[in-house]
């Protein structure tokens, strides 16, 4: 068992072997700390083949494929602005929104059959929830990621661009939902009150 | 007039002579060969297996032979979580029993959803689209919950009349033995729910929040 680089060595080791990408570490503060590599869509195919074919990672095996649904969020700060008031002018505290929008995140866990070694934790995301939700597929350098993309492009909606069969897979054709989604509604004739006659 | 009668049958039984009707003969015979259809769903077919074999014996109540095909069963034990996606072959299969058909709903999720209930794509009760003549709790229910639910089904056999207004659906003309199979549309099912499935008399054992 090798053993594996650290998060900052492999966003040096990637950033150098595949010209113009971008990694971002997105730490995880948790005792695991199982830190995870943010990578930029347009690059990802190339990082995926550099992580497999890399000697000293092998980077063989994809086990898992999941979905991340972050929803848009609103934050609200307080913020001093000079102002007139009456011709004179005064500091006057506002309160300005902004809106986060959301995205929608594809993870994948990478392992080395060869090695013995892993995980490593790719990330990438969408650039929202609703209309761009492309991301490019990575089943022609994992076969295995291809029914784990299925299930996310089935209930997170996520589009797996170069994917060789995309369709849904747990729920049927004609479905339009994503039930994985955080704003999922199921239909309302799903709750039942017993035991009360009509 | 029946208990009269009853008495006689003793008075008769104790002196060598048995007498019974038509319609206790016949009960009597359906009751002790109840095929049920080979047929499993997730963990609860696992007990409902377990049922069958030497340990809990089905074999003892004439239910030893599991029918691969619904033309030959007369049973249909819904074992396990009924998906949304598989509902309407459940209710094909249903449909495609000859009668007289009964359903036993076996485990939490095949009578209501279970612990899945709250997820996308579980079906919430099979009862929802077949008339089910008897519902087992549990988790798995274990084999003797199945073996009491066998045994009250052919409690319920013997108790149907083949005559009067209380006979039951397959006796009577014009009711359906076959239930409409659920469509898969964009959100769910359609329709959620058969209200029909239950004879007016049994009444509707669930509401829809509308």
């Amino acid at each position: 068992m090798t053993a594996l680089p650290t998060p900052e060595e492999l966003k040096a080791l990637i950033e150098a072997g595949v010209p113009g990408s971008r990694v971002t570490i997105v730490p995880n503060g948790s005792p695991s700390a199982q830190h995870s590599l943010l990578l930029d869509p347009a690059h990802a195919q190339a990082a995926a083949y550099f992580l497999r074919g890399h000697a000293d990672l092998r980077l063989d095996y994809c086990s898992l494929v999941t979905g991340v649904d972050w929803p848009d969020t609103a934050t609200t700060e307080k913020i001093k602005v000079k102002k007139l008031v009456d011709g004179v002018e005064q500091e006057v505290e506002e309160t300005r929104k902004t809106q986060v929008p959301g995205y929608l995140e594809a993870v994948y866990h990478l392992f080395s059959m060869e090695k013995k070694h892993g995980p490593v934790i790719l990330r990438l995301r969408t650039a929202n929830r609703t209309g761009d939700t492309h991301l490019p597929s990575l089943t022609p350098v994992w076969r295995s990621a291809e029914f784990q993309e299925r299930e996310a492009f089935d209930l997170y909606g996520i589009v797996f661009d170069g994917h060789p069969d995309l369709r849904r897979i747990l729920m049927w054709e004609g479905f339009v939902d994503y039930p994985m989604r955080k704003d999922y509604v199921p239909p309302a004739d799903d709750i039942l009150v017993t035991g009360v006659n009509p | 007039m029946a208990e009269d009668l009853k008495e006689l049958k003793i008075e008769l039984s104790k002196n060598g002579i048995f007498t019974t009707t038509l319609e206790e003969l016949y009960n009597w015979g359906r009751k002790n060969s109840v095929w049920p259809l080979t047929f499993g769903l997730a963990c609860c077919a696992i007990e409902m297996i377990a049922t069958t074999m030497a340990r809990y014996d089905l074999a003892r109540f004439g239910a030893e032979v599991f029918r691969p095909s619904p033309r030959q069963a007369d049973l249909i034990i819904v074992s396990g979580t009924v998906t949304k996606k598989m509902a309407p072959q459940v209710v094909r299969l249903y449909n495609q029993m000859p009668e007289p058909k009964y359903v036993i709903a076996m485990g939490a999720c095949a009578i209501s959803g279970g612990p899945f209930r709250d997820g996308y794509n579980v079906l919430k009760g099979i009862d929802r689209y077949i008339p089910v003549d008897v519902h087992i709790p549990g988790c798995p229910p274990r084999p003797e919950a199945l073996i009491h639910a066998f045994m009250t089904l052919q409690q319920k056999i013997e108790a149907q009349s083949l005559s009067g207004a209380s006979r039951p659906r397959h006796l009577r003309a014009g009711l359906p033995s076959e239930f409409p199979v659920p469509a898969f549309g964009e959100h769910g099912l359609e329709p959620a729910q058969n209200t029909e499935v239950f004879l007016a008399e049994q009444g509707n054992p669930l509401k829809v929040i509308q």
